[in-house]
């Protein structure tokens, strides 16, 4: 068995082990359980990268069997110099998630820790899946897990969010799917990703295949107006489903821009291109302004989510290896810090039980561990040169100013709003007198939390100050992706 | 005249013929003990039928028996297979819950068994009037089993209705069948298709006969605006019942719907396709948006099984426009497909109403449901895979159902098609929502009563496997697709 098939199905065997034997009254050993499985499940991801052949634009690690000889569709894997990096994202995020779950959920903890392990593999097989079908059942069926996680152990309103978050995503996906029924008729009866990167497609079908695709993937990154859905849920969703919402859910229409719309309707894309542009501008400066008045802490990160988003599709769609890398160093960065940010509101929200922020005020005087920590975190977020957060959105500007002033100038004001909703949700939560009898009683992180927040901390800043290792791996793939771009594929 | 020597060409049949008999001889008037022994017979002849199915359906053979009334390909066995696999998961849901209300009787055995035969005698048939008998055979069995409980109003309110429309649909069918016998003078339906190639028949008395057939085959298939009497008989049969109605006979009526409008009519297809396209829209649009609306969970899942069959009789719709007679047989087996892997879902999913039930107490309402996952995670996770195979979301079967069918209308290339796939998408995307409610209700809700669930074991490990099966079948959909390709390849080249 490939390591890819091992990263994806250990944890999902472990997931529906955990499912079938586990029980409240032996939640110890679930969750030991669960923190081996999800170490071991990381483990494995380890020789993908450290084998991956930097020079080679092909998909390595490829495995294909026959899955639905029917319809000529394999089980059929591979990783690029692009997808590798979010199979080790996914894995390492569900690592910090099972260990921030460790005594907070008490209720149901084998079907909590199950629910998160069989997501983990589902998300890694939508990046590994180089088949249409094999990727569409695994981009689907992570809905599964995430509408149950939200729903049992969501905030008040969480039966709305969990319906909210299945049938948007769900409306979106099904013009995918017709879309990807669509491809397979065109190439003959194929469902390799691949020979459709190669199909000659008229205007009028690219462009219905574009929108299709972005009907899918607009929702899931989510860009505005589309991206009504991710405040409510997060608002609801537990710490740990909003951070892997966040980390990896979100990356998923991301990526689905550079598997699907951009190489398989490349002259629809550029055509359109100045519709991403602009919707992606709209994230950036609108959303931000959204997120500089909201008082919830779990909103703001939110909508700071979907601007960040926004810098992404930007990067995309300017056609430029240093936009595109630049938006791919953005995803991964953003995987780390707002899995951070939200971990660090769960901190917050087990001992205080509110997201409000002014319920807070002071907290660094009574847990300054943890105020440096959210400190940290929060300069990634707003860019903060030597941070994670600033090599992906510094490159995406740069590119952007090549590609056009304006739009550059209008990207870079993200930085400004950035710095001013999270710098000032950091004052009123963090700094100032301690006035709330709440806070004063505050114990500070326990050795668990330490070592979750630490964790994710030494990987935003590594990535900040040496950023090379990431880009060396993805160069070649990402221009060989912008090279196939550049060619029309018009019959 | 029927010659004698081509009888052993329908050996199961016979078999299941004297095997009902004998289950109906030993059960009457019987005490509980010998009651035991008559149901593990019936369990015990249906599975040997169902070995007969099998070994035929392995020797993949086309041959034309009594006087070519009958035909034996591997489709009839496939259905009748399927069939008799799910009279017996029916049986062996029903024997917990009959016994502990006191109704299982020698004549729920003999009278399943009977409507067995019916199915399989016109899952088989090679003429109109073998078609009718068995519907009758079948149907007959099923008013009577509707009105089992015979002191209960709603049951037999049930039960007349069933009886009244149904008789009236086969009364429609009928009318239509002796339209196109008046047109063509054969009841055998190869020489009907022949006979309809030659065109020379007044065009109008076949459109007139053809809307009749079509009537009548959409009561059968329950589908809107033929409906009405589905969420009544549905809700009001005894649940037991309700899954001997819902499960086996829909592969009946798919299988009539293929004799005699694919085999027999397809010379029509250019005006039976529409209306089938109109059926099945209207269909998907009325049951997923009635079943919104719905608080008890067997009239919820009646109007679920309408929109269902809407979808699948998407598949039979590409059948003039498809370029070559492969693209229209994709679309055929993406339909038989479709119908076996929904009749194995709502086995499962009246299943597990009749598990839940006690003695006394019909868990039929929705919020009968709530918080069954505290209280029996086993069940409800598994009743989540079945509604999440409803809903058509991968990895399970039900999405591949779907997408087997989608991918039928969108080979023939034409827009309508193209634009037909996009409503059936959306009109499921209506339809997640209800079966999301469920698991709404087992997952999310508190439950009102705590009380673990302690199902009896035969019926529960039933449950295990149907979910099972429907998770399984979702993995690996291959090895049933090209099942059903083949029998409907051989049955469109014989």
């Amino acid at each position: 068995m490939s390591f890819l098939s091992l990263a994806i199905w250990l944890p999902i065997l472990a997931g529906v082990v955990l499912l079938a034997l586990g029980r409240d009254d032996n939640a110890r050993a679930v969750r030991w359980f669960a923190l081996v499985a999800a170490i071991a499940a990381f483990l494995v991801t380890i020789p993908l990268i450290t084998g991956f052949d930097t020079t080679s634009a092909a998909l390595q690690f490829q495995t294909s069997l026959p899955w639905i000889e029917r319809f000529h569709a394999n089980y059929h894997l591979g990783v690029d110099g692009i997808s590798v990096w979010f199979v080790l994202l996914t894995a390492f995020i569900t690592v910090i998630v099972v260990i921030s779950a460790w005594e907070v959920i008490t209720e149901r903890v084998n079907q909590y820790f199950g629910a998160f392990l069989i997501l983990s593999g589902l998300m890694i097989g939508v990046f590994a899946a180089v088949d249409g079908l094999l990727f569409y059942t695994f981009f689907e069926a992570t809905l599964i897990p995430m509408y149950i996680i939200i729903g049992i152990w969501g905030g008040p309103n969480r039966i709305y969010a969990s319906f909210k978050f299945f049938l948007y995503t769900l409306l979106g996906s099904l013009l995918m799917l017709v879309a990807i029924v669509y491809l397979y008729i065109q190439s003959n009866a194929s469902f390799e990703i691949l020979a459709w990167h190669k199909l000659a497609l008229s205007m009028p079908a690219q462009t219905a295949l574009f929108f299709a695709f972005l009907a899918a993937f607009a929702v899931k990154v989510p860009m505005w107006p589309v991206h009504t859905w991710l405040p409510d849920v997060h608002v609801e969703a537990p710490t740990g489903g909003s951070a892997v919402l966040a980390a990896i859910m979100l990356k998923l229409g991301a990526y689905g821009f550079m598997r699907f719309s951009l190489p398989i309707a490349p002259d629809a894309s550029h055509h359109w291109a100045w519709l991403i542009i602009t919707m992606s501008l709209i994230a950036v400066v609108y959303i931000g302004l959204v997120a500089m008045v909201q008082t919830d802490m779990k909103k703001l990160v939110a909508y700071s989510s979907i601007a960040h988003m926004g810098f992404c599709t930007l990067g995309f769609f300017i056609f430029n290896s240093l936009g595109m890398q630049g938006a791919i160093i953005q995803m991964i960065s953003h995987g780390f810090v707002s899995a951070a940010m939200f971990l660090g509101i769960g901190v917050l929200y087990d001992r205080v039980h509110s997201r409000e922020i002014s319920a807070y005020g002071g907290v660094a005087n009574t847990m300054p561990m943890f105020a440096a920590f959210a400190v940290l975190f929060a300069m990634a977020n707003c860019g903060l040169p030597g941070t994670a957060g600033f090599v992906g959105e510094w490159m995406v500007i740069l590119a952007t100013t090549g590609f056009n002033f304006w739009v550059a100038a209008l990207a870079a004001t993200a930085l400004i709003f950035g710095a001013a909703y999270t710098l000032w949700m950091v004052k009123r939560v963090y700094f100032g007198p301690v006035t709330k009898g709440s806070v004063s009683r505050l114990q500070d992180i326990n050795p668990r939390e330490f070592l979750m927040l630490a964790l994710l901390a030494v990987a935003v800043l590594a990535m900040g100050l040496y950023p090379k290792p990431f880009t060396d791996v993805m160069q070649v793939s990402v221009d060989a992706l912008l090279k196939h771009v550049a060619q029309s594929k018009l019959i | 005249m029927i010659q004698l020597t081509s009888l052993p060409i329908v050996y199961p049949e016979i078999f299941l013929l004297l095997m009902t008999s004998v289950v109906a001889l030993v059960g009457v008037n019987a005490s509980d003990a010998r009651l035991k022994f008559t149901f593990g017979l019936a369990q015990a002849s249906l599975a040997v039928l169902a070995y007969l199915h099998f070994n035929e359906l392995q020797l993949a053979r086309t041959v034309y028996g009594m006087s070519r009334m009958v035909v034996i390909d591997p489709l009839g066995h496939l259905l009748a297979l399927a069939a008799t696999l799910a009279t017996m998961v029916t049986l062996g849901f029903a024997r917990p819950y009959l016994k502990s209300r006191d109704l299982l009787k020698g004549e729920f055995l003999t009278l399943a068994m009977f409507s067995l035969l019916g199915i399989s005698v016109m899952v088989s048939a090679n003429n109109f009037l073998v078609v009718y008998v068995g519907l009758e055979l079948m149907s007959l069995s099923l008013y009577a089993l509707t009105a089992l409980r015979r002191d209960h109003a709603v049951s037999t309110e049930a039960a007349m209705k069933y009886f009244i429309l149904g008789a009236l649909a086969s009364g429609f069918l009928l009318y239509g069948l002796s339209m196109m016998y008046g047109a063509t003078g054969t009841l055998d339906i190869p020489n009907v298709l022949e006979a309809l190639h030659k065109g020379t028949q007044n065009p109008q008395v076949l459109t007139f006969g053809l809307v009749f057939i079509v009537a009548g085959l959409g009561f059968k298939l329950g589908l809107a605006p033929f409906h009405m009497w589905v969420p009544d008989v549905y809700q009001g049969a005894p649940t037991a019942v309700t899954l001997l109605i819902s499960g086996a006979p829909k592969l009946a009526a798919f299988g009539i719907t293929f004799r005699i409008l694919v085999e027999g009519l397809s010379g029509q297809a250019k005006d039976w396709e529409e209306m089938l396209i109109v059926l099945s829209v209207t269909s998907m649009a009325l049951g997923n948006l009635a079943a919104i609306a719905q608080s008890n969970l067997k009239r919820l899942l009646a109007y679920s099984a309408i929109a269902q069959l809407g979808f699948m009789l998407l598949g039979f719709t590409p059948t003039v426009i498809a370029i070559s007679s492969e693209t229209a047989a994709n679309g055929y087996s993406s339909a038989l497909f479709y119908i076996i892997t929904y009749v194995l879902t709502t086995l499962g999913t009246f299943g597990l109403i009749m598990v839940l039930s006690r003695h006394g107490f019909e868990s039929e309402e929705i919020s009968d449901l709530a918080g069954l996952a505290k209280r029996s995670p086993w069940i409800a996770t598994v009743m989540a895979a079945f509604m999440f195979s409803l809903a058509g979301i991968p990895p399970l079967v039900g999405f591949y159902a779907k997408f087997a069918v989608l991918q039928a209308l969108l080979a023939t290339g034409n827009p309508l098609y193209t634009d037909l796939a996009i409503v059936a998408v959306l009109l499921s995307l209506i339809g997640a929502y209800y079966y999301l409610r469920i698991v709404k209700t087992m997952f999310f809700d508190e439950p009102v009563d705590k009380t673990p669930i302690h199902g009896e074991t035969g019926a529960t490990v039933l449950l295990a496997l149907n979910g099972l099966a429907a998770i399984g079948f979702g993995l690996l959909p291959d090895g049933l697709m090209s099942v059903c390709r083949d029998a409907v390849y051989k049955a469109l080249n014989s």
